[in-house]
């Protein structure tokens, strides 16, 4: 049996958003900055793909940047935004939990003689408020905090985290990549000065995110030498990928409610037997300010990519607490900032269901996971 | 990131040869920890100056587990002399490759074996002047 309970890494594209998709990708080629007709009509297709996801995020149609996917996004807006406010100032804070996109990015900046702040969090993965306050400046031009976390589903209060960044003067991005479509999301309302989103993540094509950006901010382009997108975002509109975007993200908030009740009741069905079934097994992160789709848990004495090698072999595709870990051989820094234990950082794994999961893919899972857990857990040395 | 590993390699990770401990080893050791994610447990059996029987216990990866199972399989009978010379490539040659950030495995696992001797030795000492010193001791305590 193949089980795929990695949603959060990337989805299964919706055969409905191929369709919407086709046309693009056959007939109608045209490039939509072209003048002839073929082009034309692709550019009405284009603005209006773009007004209806302003609609559906509650914020302008011409905040709207298209890019290759959230990653683009995020670099485009951290290294953007610092450097076309420079005269406001060379302080920004993230999370201690975003993703490398943005961790990264941020930290790369101090090579430019910026300076960066990492706003801790509490065991339930959520900012830390007071210490966040207290990091706050003069001269911060932008606090960036995603609305979920990407390996433990823990959500941020956007409104009341955009509402002190504001107090302060400065701007506010949110990585919403792992929001759609678990948080309600409307830009205006919430107070999102700068946002992300990969299509790739709600059942859309991988290759094309957007980076939203509020009129009236300076920012800088990453890639230059088009007009594309008012000088932001220069090559030719990926139209296809946008239509598939669009697509997407009607669909996740069309059918919102009836996906949410499904992965909750799956994901409840599944922790219930995950902790009464296999022994020592905790909970990393709160079940409550979580993501309904989302479970990061902890085995103890074995090593997570050993379970994640066994399950794989039986069907089932999961991720160890981050994706990153086999590769610098390095426990999670999430987990990390949540406070676990050094020796903990490597007996984790990440289940992510989606819309494709069934109750059957579920029993089959903890039936091989119970024979897995048992068979590491007899030659570890650890006691 | 690729990460596929060789047929071979996932046969010795879904069925470790030398799995456990022995029952009275001549020697113990242990290599790396948990922070690092990799840990392995050596037991030893010498007989005559040569590997009579080793297992080891693994925290570890998939890669972790199956170097390990293949170097024990490897060393056993061998000298020691000959066991302390042998090459993590051997390692990864048997098992027709590693992934490049998996290399590290195979270099633990042959660290975990040179302790486990270097243990042995340390109690077993090869000339017999010593060893007798060595019993004259006992017997004083």
């Amino acid at each position: 049996m193949n089980v795929y309970l990695d949603n959060a890494a990337t989805t299964k594209l919706d055969p409905r958003i191929l369709k919407a998709m086709m046309p693009y990708l056959s007939d109608k080629y045209g490039n939509a900055s072209s003048i002839h007709s073929l082009g034309q009509q692709n550019n009405l297709v284009l603005e209006r793909a773009r007004g209806e996801i302003a609609g559906i995020l509650g914020g302008e149609a011409n905040g709207i940047i298209f890019t290759s996917g959230a990653s683009e996004a995020n670099n485009f807006i951290i290294r953007g935004l610092m450097r076309a406010n420079r005269q406001k100032g060379k302080h920004l804070i993230v999370s201690a939990i975003e993703h490398p996109s943005v961790y990264q990015t941020a930290k790369l900046l101090v090579l430019e003689g910026y300076e960066i702040d990492f706003a801790p969090v509490t065991a339930d993965g959520s900012v830390d408020l007071v210490a966040l306050k207290r990091l706050l400046r003069s001269d911060t031009v932008l606090v960036s905090i995603m609305a979920v976390n990407n390996e433990i589903g823990s959500i941020q209060d956007l409104s009341v985290i955009s509402k002190i960044v504001h107090k302060n003067g400065s701007y506010f991005h949110s990585d919403l990549v792992q929001a759609v479509p678990y948080l309600k999301i409307n830009l205006q309302k919430i107070g999102i000065d700068l946002a992300s989103l990969s299509a790739h993540k709600f059942y859309g094509p991988k290759g094309v995110g957007l980076a939203y950006v509020r009129s009236g901010i300076k920012i800088d382009p990453l890639i230059s030498g088009g007009e594309q997108e008012n000088g932001l975002r220069a090559g030719t509109y990926n139209l296809p990928g946008i239509i598939g975007l669009t697509e997407a993200l009607r669909i996740a908030y069309a059918e919102r409610a009836s996906y949410l009740r499904q992965v909750k009741t799956l994901r409840g069905y599944f922790w219930q037997r995950l902790k009464t079934e296999i022994p020592g097994l905790k909970l990393n992160g709160s079940l409550k300010k979580r993501v309904e789709n989302n479970l990061n848990v902890r085995f103890g004495r074995i090593e997570g990519e050993a379970v994640l090698m066994d399950l794989s072999m039986h069907g089932i595709q999961v991720s160890t607490g981050s994706a990153c870990s086999a590769h610098n051989l390095k426990g999670s820094y999430v987990l990390s900032a949540i406070g676990l234990a050094d020796y903990d950082l490597n007996s984790n794994i990440r289940f992510s269901l989606g819309r494709f999961n069934t109750k059957k893919e579920i029993d089959y899972t903890i039936s091989v996971l119970k024979k897995t857990v048992a068979r590491l857990r007899a030659f570890s040395p650890v006691k | 990131m690729s990460l596929n590993y060789t047929p071979k390699t996932i046969k010795h990770f879904l069925k470790p040869k030398n799995i456990g401990l022995l029952k009275n080893p001549d020697a113990q050791a242990e290599i790396g920890n948990m922070v690092c994610g990799d840990q392995l447990s050596f037991t030893l059996k010498v007989k005559g100056g040569k590997i009579q029987d080793i297992k080891f216990l693994s925290f570890g990866c998939a890669s972790n587990i199956a170097t390990a199972s293949i170097m024990t399989e490897k060393v056993k009978g061998m000298s020691l002399a000959a066991a302390k010379k042998f090459n993590w490539q051997a390692i990864v040659d048997e098992l027709g490759g590693l992934p490049r950030q998996k290399i590290h495995c195979s270099m633990m696992a042959v660290e975990g074996l040179r302790k486990v001797i270097a243990m042995y030795e340390k109690e077993h000492p090869l000339t017999k002047k010593v060893f007798v010193g060595l019993k004259i001791k006992k017997n004083k305590r």
